[in-house]
């Protein structure tokens, strides 16, 4: 993915939603795999110049793991805090950098694990359990 | 209740028509796409003044029965032909977010 390509960005969460359906995985971890993508894919648009996306399908769990080669985030606690947001005034005139994004991805997602190094990088893993009892010990959703 | 119902009961104009039998189950209304992400529900109609591509992307992953762009405001023709493409339910309200949410509750919820 390139940085800053509004224009593209939001394709690759839809395209990894019609992936995951075509393999058969579970509509509600197609669901939530699709919204954590999209706001993965906008966090390397908005802060990075570039980055990938690798999507892995296992029999019993689902995989996004976003690297980008962006500036880095300063404060992972701070990032996962609802509300705190780095990003631009015109991004947030676009509706983005509402400081929702992480704290979606860990809403969405069973185990979010983010690495960073300032001036190198992010990689970001979201994992999704396929089974049943596993996705309830692992979280799930937040309430409403 | 239908969306082409609630469509011509609000006085909404469709700008993408993908499927006018959608079950129009409730609202919301936010121009911020990771608030839309997190708290709209499946079913809900969308009230935003946001008119750019990403619009139609959040859309689609929140299942929402359509976008109800406010006080007349147009997408492009990018957004219109992503929508067509994806499936997502585009409309337009000549009326300001308030007021076009306001009658859409009492339209639901008389």
């Amino acid at each position: 993915m390139v940085g800053l390509d509004l224009e593209r960005a939001g394709q690759v969460s839809t395209e990894v939603q019609r992936v995951l359906r075509r393999l058969g995985v579970e509509p509600e971890v197609v669901r939530r795999a699709g919204i954590v993508c999209f706001e993965g894919e906008m966090n390397i648009v908005l802060y990075t110049p570039g980055g990938r996306i690798i999507l892995l399908v296992y029999d019993d769990r689902v995989e996004l793991i976003f690297s980008d080669q962006g500036p880095g985030i300063p404060d992972v606690e701070l990032a996962r805090q609802p509300g705190y947001s780095t990003a631009p005034d015109w991004a947030r005139e676009l509706g983005f950098g509402s400081g929702m994004g992480i704290p979606n991805m860990e809403a969405n997602s069973d185990r979010l694990e983010i690495r960073s190094r300032l001036g190198e990088g992010t990689v970001i893993r979201a994992t999704f359990w396929r089974r049943r009892d596993e996705a309830q010990r692992g979280g799930g959703e937040a309430g409403p | 209740m239908r969306l082409k119902e609630v469509a011509e009961r609000l006085g909404l104009e469709f700008l993408v028509t993908a499927d006018p039998e959608a079950e129009v189950r409730g609202g919301y209304v936010s121009d911020l796409l990771s608030d839309v992400l997190a708290h709209a529900e499946a079913g809900d109609l969308w009230i935003t003044h946001q008119r750019h591509l990403n619009v139609v992307a959040v859309a689609k992953l929140r299942g929402v029965a359509g976008v109800v762009f406010a006080r007349g405001l147009r997408p492009g023709p990018e957004a219109l032909r992503r929508a067509e493409e994806e499936g997502v339910n585009l409309l337009l309200s000549p009326s300001d977010a308030f007021d076009t949410a306001g009658r859409l509750h009492r339209l639901l919820f008389p």
